[in-house]
């Protein structure tokens, strides 16, 4: 039997044929990429088969991104394929951009032929080199023999542990070489397996401080969405059971409902009120597959001082990275989650209730400080208000949602709900502008009936703006929401804030008759700018089967509060109608 | 080793941790990296002490299994106590990397390190050269009427005395291959 096995999936075949085949037997059905002379053999490939579908895009960054919507929407990693040289550096954003969001990704690049490296070829790259500190790991492969192999660790690698990105670097006489197939099962075994279990004597010592903690709060993040969707309801499980409050960073939002009884919002630089003052407050903090990120513990010596910290991760080195933990668990939060919740049941179920009690008086008294409190206006559409008519008239949809960079992007994790994870794609750690677009076509391509929208500010959205051809001839009805403020309003806003009002360079010149370029496109384009009619426009735009551009004309001056100031700690936000003269000083400038 | 076998120091994600989480002195610690001998791994290890702001007092790096293809790093840093934490966490995640020891914490451990040094000179100051060097246990590998070039083997502390002391007697020139370090014991 093994030997049929062997005989049937061992098969001579040419390097580009390898590519396709083991795309196959990884389960792949589709792939971004761009062609170019080092790949034009896998090229031929993929134009001699039916089962992997191949998204033409127009640059490397929006295949990349797109990939990156593909897999943060399915779980499953994207895959990318361009050409050496140019073709591979315009992939390296967005690389950069999966890593510090880890993302699982598989590129495979082209190169020049193994004789001619090092003799700086046509459309030479050290590609590797390159992207060695912007991918997990990556290979450069010189023998077609090798070929299969490499690629099936490349899937292993990319999804085990902390997801990440990939690359495999093919020269073109590999492509073109003939060498032995080898399916994924015949691969070697990675020594690369990260442990998933959490050690239970840590986990029990969690328990017990769940069965006394007076104040304490769940600190979630993307690793809890990243573990699975069974991660997701175990936390819900364990939240609702326990009647202790949850907070997410960015990329973490929907592992737990908005809707959750539990729910007190978002966290960090611009995280709710009630939020960031519990975690300040907080006795004890659980970290679930959060990596306390400079956006989220603001000062670090005013972090929370009062709490035991708790930290589960897969990844040992996020442990201790920037806030020492008391309690560290290395392990998948899935896992773990699992064993705490069997542990805390067969002990009784214990919880302080009586602290918890009063811990939630506290963070009730908070949210009567309704800190996402705005002016709204009748004459022109507040940011704010073009997000809760937008969230009003999606939520019980099927509904997916990217962002860009900058204000809009905060003010959508502000405003939007999310009720489940995989639905929300946004750059956290690399902030990458021009990643919201292309990450809605990746997720409409893997979610062909959904409605997909990408919340955008009209700066970011230009820089990845050659991508509506994409959307066009893929037929993906993706909705782009422009929150156009005519400026770089994030940049504004610190601009104001730091720098004493002097607006270097930080508004949109010259932008494009979003309308027009829109039916230049064949797409449907809408101008909004009377808050009268921005119901009726918001409709239109979901009922328009089709790629729809939204200029959604809004306020230019608007900033984006609650902000905690880069060096500030938790409890010194600034709100709304707060005075911010001075409230950033020389200190604090320093940091981004 | 204490009586009790808690390890000196062990890792800061072990109960035993004796050390201070927030200390700002500086320690010098000897890392025993096992890589899978691939392409590009030297700079892999590296480019990460590089990019993320580590430093490397020495590093040697050999095959020692040529079967299996494992090459062995050692390296010598210096940071804070939660920075060698980092180090060591963040080579553990590297793909190629098997094992990552840290020699200073686990408990007694040898080090050594061969160097060559080339003193020149005459008369007086070449027979002193010549007599420290037999204290010392240096081996003369080359002479000419007017150099000697001296090979050692010992821990940097005692290279860096013999250094000291060449010095005005004509030293030259020195190469040193950075540490080679083994946990005692079996
Ligand atoms: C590629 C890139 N370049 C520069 C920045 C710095 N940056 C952050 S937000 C921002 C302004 C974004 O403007 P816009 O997309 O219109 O969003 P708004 O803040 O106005 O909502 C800039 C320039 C970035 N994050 N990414
Ligand atoms: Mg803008």
């Amino acid at each position: 039997m093994k030997m049929m096995e062997m005989r049937t999936m061992s098969r001579q075949m040419t390097g580009a044929k390898m590519v396709v085949q083991a795309l196959k037997d990884q389960g792949v059905d589709v792939v971004f990429g761009y062609p170019g002379g080092a790949v034009l053999p896998i090229y031929d490939e993929i134009f001699q088969q039916n089962d992997i579908r191949h998204i033409l895009v127009r640059h490397e960054q929006g295949a990349v991104h797109m990939a990156e919507g593909y897999a943060r929407s399915t779980g499953k990693p994207g895959v990318v394929l361009v050409t050496s040289g140019p073709g591979a550096t315009n992939a390296v954003t967005g690389m950069t951009d999966a890593l510090l969001d880890s993302i699982p990704l598989v590129v495979l690049t082209g190169q020049v032929p193994t004789f001619m490296i090092g003799t700086d070829g046509f459309q030479e790259a050290d590609t590797v080199g390159i992207t060695r500190p912007c991918t997990k790991h990556n290979w450069l492969v010189k023998d077609t023999e090798k070929l299969s192999e490499t690629i099936h660790q490349a899937f292993h690698v990319a999804t085990r542990g902390r997801p990440g990105p990939v690359l495999v670097d093919i020269p073109k006489d590999v492509q073109f070489a003939t060498g032995t197939y080898r399916g994924p099962r015949e691969a070697v075994a990675s020594h690369y397996q990260p442990k998933v279990k959490g050690d239970l004597a840590k986990i029990t010592e969690l328990v017990e401080l769940i069965e006394t903690a007076e104040r304490p709060i769940f600190y979630t993040g993307g690793g809890v969405v990243n573990s699975g969707p069974g991660a997701s309801q175990l936390l819900r499980e364990l939240a609702d059971a326990t009647g202790f409050p949850v907070t997410s960073t960015l990329m973490g939002l929907g592992a737990y409902p908005a809707s959750g009884k539990g729910w007190i919002g978002m966290l960090g630089m611009h995280g709710l009120y009630e939020a960031n003052l519990a975690m300040h407050d907080c006795d004890l903090m659980i970290n679930l597959g959060a990596r306390f990120d400079d956006r989220i513990t603001g000062r670090i010596a005013d972090f929370s001082p009062k709490s035991k910290k708790a930290h589960v991760d897969i990844d040992p080195s996020s442990i201790n990275k920037v806030i020492h933990v008391d309690l560290a668990i290395t392990g998948d939060v899935g896992h773990v989650l699992e064993d705490l919740l069997k542990v805390w049941k067969s002990r009784g179920r214990k919880v302080n209730k009586e602290g918890l009690a009063k811990w939630w008086g506290q963070i009730e008294q908070w949210k009567l400080k309704k800190c996402l409190t705005y002016k709204n206006s009748d004459k022109v559409i507040k940011p704010q208000y073009a997000l809760e008519r937008l969230e009003a008239l999606t939520k019980g949809r099927d509904r997916y949602i990217t962002t860009e960079v900058g204000q809009h992007q905060m003010w959508a994790a502000q405003f939007l709900g999310f009720e489940a994870p995989n639905r929300w794609m946004t750059s956290g750690g690399l902030g990458t502008m021009g990643y919201g677009f292309p990450a809605s076509i990746g997720v409409q391509i893997a979610h062909p009936d959904a409605l997909v929208i990408n919340v955008a500010g009209e700066a970011s959205w230009l820089m990845n703006m050659q991508e509506m051809g994409t959307a066009t001839q893929f037929r993906t009805p993706v909705k782009q929401f422009i929150l156009n403020n005519e400026r770089l309003g994030m940049v504004r806003q610190w601009q104001q804030l730091l720098h004493g009002e002097r607006y270097s360079h930080s508004w949109s010149e010259s932008l494009p008759d979003f309308v027009k370029l829109a039916e230049a496109f064949g797409w449907k384009g809408i101008q909004c700018k009377d808050p009268k009619d921005l119901d009726d426009a918001i409709m239109a735009m979901i009922e328009y089967d089709g790629p729809v551009l939204f200029d959604c004309l809004v306020e230019k001056h608007e900033n984006c509060f609650p902000m905690i100031p880069s060096g500030k700690p938790h409890n010194e936000m600034l709100l709304g109608d707060a005075s911010t003269e001075g409230a950033i000083q020389a200190g604090g400038a320093v940091l981004v | 080793m204490s009586a009790l076998k808690i390890k000196k120091g062990s890792t800061s994600h072990s109960a035993y941790d004796l050390r201070d989480p927030f200390a700002e002195v500086m320690e010098t610690h000897t890392l025993a990296v096992l890589v899978d001998n691939e392409a590009g791994v030297l700079a892999r290890v590296i480019g990460l002490f590089s990019g993320r702001g580590y430093n490397i007092e020495s590093l040697t790096v050999a095959e020692v299994d040529h079967e299996g293809h494992r090459s062995r790093i050692t390296v010598v840093t210096t940071g804070t106590a939660p920075v060698i934490e980092q180090i060591k966490a963040q080579l553990g995640r590297l793909v190629p990397v098997h094992d990552v020891h840290d020699l200073t914490v686990e408990g007694p451990s040898v080090e050594r390190e061969l160097a060559l040094f080339k003193v020149s000179g005459a008369g007086e100051k070449r027979v002193e050269a010549l007599r420290l060097a037999d204290i010392f246990r240096a081996n003369v590998v080359d002479s000419t009427l007017e150099s000697f070039v001296f090979e050692i083997t010992g821990t940097p502390e005692k290279i860096d005395a013999f250094a000291e002391l060449m010095r005005p007697l004509g030293l030259v020139d020195v190469a040193r291959t950075g540490v080679a370090a083994l946990a005692r014991g079996a």
